[in-house]
């Protein structure tokens, strides 16, 4: 009797023991979260405090400007949409067309698995160097100039491993049975590609398009090498125009500005007036990161929710 | 190496004209890569009959099936040797020459698991047709009508149509994959063990089509369920370790197999 009760008190000395590294370890863990989460949190309450009194309507609508009550981002915002115009454009049928050929048409060999590594790896290229490629290739060769195009054609570049491999995760996600019904009918694999495989592969390229992008809109260094100005008080020639033909493409050739630009351009001024005009910017680029990345997750979440394998 | 039991030779039973041909398979044979699936195999698929391939798993019956419409071709490292001859026309399917877009053109295939596309209940059906360049909405309609009645499904989806295929139950997507199957009047349909992911009732309602099918189509049809050979098939061949073992009647086999594997097999002593 005695005997199995000091048993019992042992199993539970044991016990007692093991669990304190449940504590500790849960402890660590949570420590390590908060280092990251506060940091993050620490920064984006600062912005708001410094920059929140500076959003106003005006500083969308101003251009940059020596005065610092009287600068705004319209250039920089106006810049960064219409280079997203131009990286969407050249990195969507770049990318989709190159992850379908991989996993749809390209037949398994060693040459393949070799494109397949690269493709992986390019993802992880500094960005400056697409920078630099750009400015060789692009400006210098191509003779782009510092355009709008340029710096569109060289983020497509920077995010193109991206929109590859989010694209060939969504085709891979389709089950194979799917493929074998389109080809017992008869199709051909384009039939069965543009049919089947790439409106079933719609959620998921779209999410790997926008995350893309939000990387994109942030990026400062392949853009500063390539040119962009740091200050512009113009805009490009607008795209809609009120006489025939409407459409204009010289917007395309414009030399532009981007916010994160604008924002490198405010930090590096010594006037704390400016590093509050920065704090501005710098909301309102996370914001439309965040909105964008907000907008991948509902937009992944409604068209798989529609089709369930 | 094979034995066909004759029709004749069973008495009791009344001797039906021997019907002809659709297909024959002359010393077929399949690779894997290096790995031989099915070794020689000799036989006939009689038009408008139903023929049953029976045995254990691994035994290469779904291989043999999808050689006639040429599925392996989707896939690296697969040979054929040998022929699948068609007819009346005589083509020999696995010819290299001969498209396996045309050979899928003539011969349909229902899956082990129902497989509608993401679309539509009426774009389901109307699939084959679609990719055959089929655009008047009238002969579109009438076809999947058709076809969806051809398959038992009509009533039951006539007033919803646009639906999204997912939403019908296991046995009436299979039934949808049949009439898609259907709607581009195959001569020859090729059904993978067509009941083995449905319950009971399902599987009695597609058994039931089957056999009002093959007035108008020959069929080929993998079974793991020997009950089901026994119900739907008028022909049936037993495979084992891709090779085939014995080819006849489906009472013949049923009742008096010639060789011993295949009592064995049937009987249940073995597989």
């Amino acid at each position: 009797m005695s005997d199995s009760s000091v048993r019992l008190q042992e199993i539970r000395a044991l016990i007692a023991a093991h669990k304190r590294w449940d504590i500790i370890f849960g402890v660590v863990g949570l420590l390590a979260l908060m280092v990251g989460v506060l940091t993050f949190a620490a920064l984006f309450i600062e912005m708001v405090i410094q920059g929140l009194p500076r959003l106003s309507w005006d500083f969308f609508t101003s251009f940059p400007s020596r005065k610092p009550d009287q600068a705004g981002i319209l250039s920089a915002w106006i810049g960064s949409i219409l280079v997203m115009v131009v990286t969407a454009l050249a990195a969507v049928p770049l990318g989709v067309g190159a992850a379908v050929y991989l996993e749809e048409y390209a037949p398994k060999n060693w040459m393949t698995d070799l494109i397949e590594i690269n493709v992986t790896n390019l993802a992880g290229v500094p960005s400056i160097i697409y920078g630099l490629l750009a400015l060789g290739l692009f400006v210098y060769q191509f003779g782009l100039g510092q355009s709008i195009l340029t710096a569109g054609l060289t983020l497509a570049l920077l995010i193109l491993p991206v929109v590859i491999v989010t694209t060939r995760e969504a085709i891979r996600s389709i089950p194979g049975a799917i493929r074998e019904g389109a080809y017992a009918l008869g199709a051909t694999k384009w039939q069965t590609t543009s049919d089947h495989i790439l409106p079933y592969a719609r959620g998921g390229i779209l999410t790997g398009v926008i995350i893309g992008m939000s990387r994109a809109i942030g990026e400062t260094a392949p853009v500063i090498t390539i040119g962009a100005l740091t200050f512009i008080a113009f805009l490009p020639p607008a795209p809609v125009q009120g006489e025939f033909p409407f459409l204009s493409f010289e917007w395309i050739m414009s030399p532009f500005t981007v916010m994160p630009i604008q924002m490198f351009n405010w930090t590096s001024r010594p006037e704390a007036a400016f590093q509050q005009n920065a704090a501005a910017a710098g909301l309102v680029l996370v914001i439309m990161t965040l909105s964008m990345n907000a907008l991948a997750i509902y937009l992944r979440y409604r068209l798989r929710k529609k089709i369930k394998w | 190496m094979v034995a066909v039991a004759m029709p004749e030779a069973l008495p009791g039973t009344s001797p039906a004209p021997v019907p002809l041909p659709k297909a024959e398979t002359r010393d077929l044979s399949f690779f894997y890569g290096t790995f031989r699936a099915l070794q020689n195999i000799d036989m006939a698929i009689h038009e408008r009959r139903v023929t049953a391939l029976i045995g254990p798993s691994g035994c290469g019956k779904s291989t043999f099936l999808r050689c006639f419409n040429r599925m392996h071709d989707l896939y690296p490292g697969n040979r054929y040797e040998g022929e699948i001859r068609l007819f009346p026309d005589d083509t020999n399917l696995l010819d290299p020459h001969v498209d396996p877009i045309e050979v899928r053109m003539r011969i349909s295939m229902v899956f082990q698991k129902a497989n509608p596309f993401p679309k539509s209940i009426f774009e389901n059906v109307a699939y084959g047709l679609r990719v055959r360049g089929v655009k008047r909405r009238v002969t579109l309609d009438e076809k999947v009508e058709e076809a969806l009645r051809d398959a038992a499904l009509w009533d039951e989806v006539k007033d919803r149509l646009g639906q999204l295929a997912f939403n019908l139950s296991g046995g009436q997507q299979q039934r949808l994959c049949i009439a898609r199957a259907l709607a581009t009047d195959p001569e020859m349909l090729l059904f993978d063990e067509p009941t083995s992911a449905l319950d009971p009732i399902a599987t009695a309602s597609i058994e039931e089509l089957i056999t009002e099918l093959k007035n108008r189509v020959t069929i080929l049809i993998v079974t793991h369920n020997m009950q089901q050979a026994a119900r739907v098939s008028d022909y049936t061949a037993y495979m084992y370790l891709g090779r085939l073992i014995e080819f006849g009647r489906t009472d013949a086999i049923f009742i008096k197999p010639m060789r011993k594997e295949t009592e064995d097999y049937i009987t249940g002593r073995f597989g």
